[in-house]
């Protein structure tokens, strides 16, 4: 459980006149529950967007499982085993959730037009698969009775939970999460927990922003602090509560939003 | 083959009339982030309603001075022009300004292909012959030839383009315009009306492109149903060159794109070997859109578009 | 319409049904329309390869969200290839050669022989059709990457401008070398021969196609063909939709930063949006060619583009069924109104107020300000799954689950 599975240094980011981040990095060891906190436009989802190939960097050095991996398009990141939430939902809303997750298996599976317009034996048979393991990830995130509504026609906790089904469909070895919780009570929060518990018990590694501090601090293994695109602070929860640049940059600790 | 430089004075020529029916494009563009389709066919009703005055003229009051004519004419054109395009903007666009984008440019084709319907069962579907009404003596200037119909266009096309500029930057309306243009929600919060704002934007392009229409029909002599089509869609990629939204850009990237069009039908025989031949003209303004947008998308002068997050 | 269904995953027998009854009215519909001439089996004819046209936009436009107002171009390369490959025309290009690069005309006749100078070239359908989906399709990708990362708006005016340079160069590539005849097209098109026999009848049949001891119009003949062809069209463009690809075409269109962060190559995917959209066009553009024996550039303008756009539209974005019903209704409606309006006309008022091709325009402006403005996903769109109320509480999900 000690081997480093994220290995990210020295990444800069500027828009323009703003310097997004400066000299940014996160070290996530495999099976970790790993957290980003930090003030609003602090730079964290700027960060994800570069690690998962939204964003070019200035710079930075990037390796995943000991090798290194370019993140200049988020589509091979996802190939290369980081897959994301974001912070506004993104579903394919006129997709049923079933087909959302089936979308997610995309970059596991191979059939083309041939397979599409034939349906051979082996086409259907990938299919069929994609389709099994569609329902399965619906059922392990608890929505699974939900697998023939109209994506767009779900909860909004409903909603949260289909896009993480769909982002497990990928098999990541890093599931990237940009506020999960946004939006959510207590009692959903609480079965959130839960859940990331239970996809970290699956041996997926989980980074994760956040703002409900609460939750980060009963979750996280470590926590890395952003400000004004810089990191001020990095460790065990119980470390980043009592550190004094933390507890400025935030002014006051420990209430959840 | 003809001369540099007519070469140039012809590109000027025709790049006049682009910016002109450019700025309506670029303008709507900006506040709405909607591109009017059906703003080539505006121009054309402009052409058809400036005809039938001229036609009336010279059944009522034959024998005034050809630019005299040409003046009522476009006078006259305008208020229609004007009428047609708030009509548009009210009936088609406005229930869907918030709809996926898909939604309002078919609506603009619609609308587009509804104009030119109207304007075939009223003037008819073959060529109509536009009265040449100014001397056909034309002006020599540095070893190149210009009609004066081409001179009073480009007069026009100047004179517009300074009441514009002075509209935009100096009055209230105009200021009103920028702001909407920038940003409606908060434009909206200091006390602009911003559906005001976007009818008297709609009226403007119109107006232009009535002088437009009517310079064109004087120029080429020759009108019809579907003259507009073309044009309009040549003008956008020319809103697009010089930087979409910005009235500036417009001007600049209609010139431009009339000087482009008519140095490469003159040259292209030479540059291709004799395969391809000045019949070719059309295909220039969409290379140039091809171009700008795979190189440089914010166009010469840099786009100017709502944040209509 | 509640009798009638296609949903065969939900009501098997009846959607089975359904379609066995619409299949005996379309066969059967040629001997009945026979009876008052051919123009009715004639426009069908035309509808049916517009239908297929519309099916094949369907995807660029309704599956992947691509607004493509040039999509005629590739009904006009199947065409003009058909043009090319199968009539007289290769024999004018040879001509034509004779100034510029005699070497290469000798090289060609020395290929295909002597008669290539006086015939030209003359491929059968079985080569021809193939040859004008891979060209289509090879079109298809090379006009749509430049436009990979356009945005909507910008899409579709550029996508416009290539349909225009298709038609401009078509209009004009008969000098130096003759490769379409320039603004009068090319005659003399091979009609379309399978298994021996000709689908517009032997010289001297009138028309007629002789199977077995049984005679049928030509009309009647292609109609089989084209119903076929679309029946296979809607058959392939319905495996695509439901399939790894067609659900990443849809991702795509419902969020193209999602779909690139799920792991699918949106540059490749939207490729094959536009090749695969431009191989059934290019198809249904070799049996045009075929079917009316000449093709001239002003079937292949701005016009018809909107107007396959509209039928894709007007029908039901990205839902098969309702693009095959925007194609019957703009496409038939219009020749079928033909024949009623004027004659109603000329009998009520003496003459006619408002011609056909007026009338026609009028109902496609009118289709499609209409039905943007009030029905947006079409006249039959995709049936929307489950489309309750958010307040729907857990004991509803039991009962209804139940």
């Amino acid at each position: 459980m000690n081997q480093v599975l994220l290995n990210i240094s020295g990444v800069n980011k500027r828009f323009g006149g703003l310097q997004a981040l400066t000299g940014v990095g996160i070290r996530i060891e495999k099976g970790q529950v790993y957290g980003l906190i930090g003030p609003n436009g602090a730079g964290k989802t700027t960060f994800f967007n570069v690690i998962t190939g939204l964003y070019q960097p200035d710079s930075g050095s990037f390796e995943l499982a000991g090798q290194p991996y370019s993140p200049s398009a988020p589509h091979a990141v996802a190939k290369a085993g980081i897959a994301r939430t974001f912070q506004n939902i993104r579903l394919f809303g006129e997709m049923t959730a079933l087909e959302n997750v089936m979308v997610g298996r995309h970059v596991r599976t191979r059939q083309g037009v041939f397979g599409a317009i034939f349906r051979h034996r082996a086409a259907r048979a990938e299919e069929a698969a994609i389709r099994v393991r569609a329902q399965e990830l619906l059922d392990f995130v608890g929505i699974g009775q939900f697998a023939q509504r109209t994506a767009r026609f779900l909860s909004y906790g409903d909603q949260r939970r289909l896009e993480i089904a769909r982002a497990l469909a990928t098999d990541p070895v890093l599931l990237a999460l940009d506020e999960p919780a946004a939006g959510m009570n207590a009692t959903e929060k609480v079965a959130l927990r839960e859940l990331l518990v239970k996809i970290r018990d699956a041996g997926v590694t989980i980074l994760l922003i956040e703002h409900d501090v609460k939750l980060m601090m009963g979750l996280c293994d470590r926590i890395s602090v952003l400000e004004y695109g810089k990191l001020i602070a990095e460790g065990l929860p119980a470390e980043i509560q009592k550190n004094q640049a933390v507890i400025e940059a935030y002014l006051g600790s420990g209430g959840g939003h | 083959m003809e001369t540099f430089v007519q070469q140039i004075l012809n590109g000027l020529v025709l790049g006049s009339m682009y910016a002109l029916i450019a700025l309506g494009y670029t303008m709507v563009y900006g506040v709405l982030n909607l591109i009017n389709f059906a703003h080539g066919d505006v121009l054309m009703i402009g052409a058809m309603v400036g005809f039938s005055i001229l036609k009336l003229l010279d059944g009522v009051f034959p024998g005034l001075p050809g630019g005299v004519q040409l003046a009522i004419a476009i006078v006259g054109a305008i208020p229609v022009t004007m009428l047609v395009n708030v009509l548009i903007e009210r009936v088609a666009y406005r229930r869907l300004r918030n709809a996926p984008r898909l939604a309002p440019l078919i609506t603009a084709i619609g609308v587009s292909i509804l104009l030119q319907t109207f304007a075939m069962m009223i003037w008819g579907r073959s060529p109509l012959p536009f009265p040449q009404l100014l001397s056909s003596e034309p002006v020599m200037l540095g070893g190149a030839v210009i009609s004066r119909t081409q001179v009073l266009l480009l007069a026009l096309a100047a004179l517009a383009m300074v009441a514009l500029v002075f509209l935009v930057e100096k009055t209230r309306m105009g200021r009103a315009m920028r702001a909407v243009a920038e940003n409606p929600r908060v434009a909206g919060l200091m006390g602009v009306d911003s559906n005001r704002v976007i009818v008297a934007t709609f009226a403007i392009g119109a107006a232009l492109a009535a002088v437009a229409g009517v310079m064109w029909g004087a120029n080429y002599a020759s009108i019809q149903f579907a003259m507009g089509t073309l044009p309009g869609m040549k003008a956008f990629c020319a809103a697009v060159l010089g930087g979409i939204g910005n009235i500036y850009g417009a001007m600049i990237g209609g010139i431009v794109l009339g000087i482009i069009e008519s140095l490469g039908a003159g040259y292209i025989g030479d540059l291709t070997g004799g395969f391809l031949g000045s019949h070719y003209q059309d295909i220039f303004a969409f290379i140039v859109l091809i171009l700008v947008l795979t190189v440089r998308p914010s166009g010469i002068m840099g786009e100017r578009v709502a944040d209509r997050a | 319409m509640a009798l009638f269904t296609f949903d065969t995953a939900h009501k098997p027998r009846q959607a089975w049904a359904s379609m066995a009854v619409l299949l005996a009215l379309l066969l059967a519909f040629p001997f009945v329309a026979s009876q008052f001439g051919n123009s009715w089996v004639r426009i069908i004819d035309i509808a049916l390869l517009y239908i297929m046209l519309a099916l094949g936009l369907n995807i660029v436009v309704g599956f992947a969200g691509l607004l493509d107002l040039g999509y005629i171009a590739f009904f006009a390369v199947g065409a003009y290839l058909t043009g090319l490959l199968a009539s007289p025309q290769f024999a004018a290009l040879l001509e034509s050669l004779i100034n510029y690069h005699p070497e290469l005309q000798d090289a060609i006749v020395a290929t295909f022989g002597e008669e290539v100078r006086s015939n030209g070239i003359h491929l059968s359908v079985w080569a021809v059709v193939p040859l004008a989906a891979i060209v289509a399709a090879l079109f298809g990708a090379l006009l749509g990457a430049p436009t990979l990362k356009l945005r909507g708006d910008y899409l579709a005016i550029v996508t416009l401008g290539f349909g225009e340079i298709i038609r401009i160069f078509m209009n004009n590539l008969n000098d130096p070398i003759n490769f379409t005849n320039g603004p009068q097209g090319i005659n003399l098109i091979d009609p379309i021969r399978v298994f021996g026999l000709s689908l517009a009848g032997e010289p001297g049949s009138r028309a007629t196609v002789f199977i077995g001891g049984y005679g049928m119009p030509s009309v009647n003949a292609y109609y089989f063909l084209f119903l076929l062809l679309c029946i296979a069209t809607i058959f392939m463009t319905g495996r695509l939709q439901h399939s790894r690809l067609g659900r990443a075409w849809v991702a795509i269109r419902e969020d193209e930063i999602a779909a690139k962060a799920m792991g699918i190559n949106t540059r490749n995917v939207k490729l094959l949006a536009f090749s695969m959209g431009a191989s059934f066009g290019g198809v249904a553009g070799a049996m045009f060619a075929s079917f009316q024996g000449f093709v001239s550039p002003e079937s292949f303008s701005l016009t018809e583009s909107i107007s396959v756009l509209a039928m894709v539209v007007l029908g039901g974005i990205g839902h098969i069924p309702g693009v095959v019903l925007g194609g019957v209704l703009l496409a038939a409606l219009p020749e079928v109104l033909r024949h009623v309006v004027e004659p109603a006309q000329q009998a009520l008022f003496g003459k006619v107020v408002i011609d056909a091709e007026v009338l026609r325009q009028l109902l496609y402006g009118l289709a499609m300000v209409l039905v943007m403005l009030y029905r947006p996903a079409g006249l039959w769109p995709s049936p929307v799954k489950e489309d309750r109320p958010l307040a729907a509480t857990a004991k509803d999900e039991e009962a209804e689950n139940a």
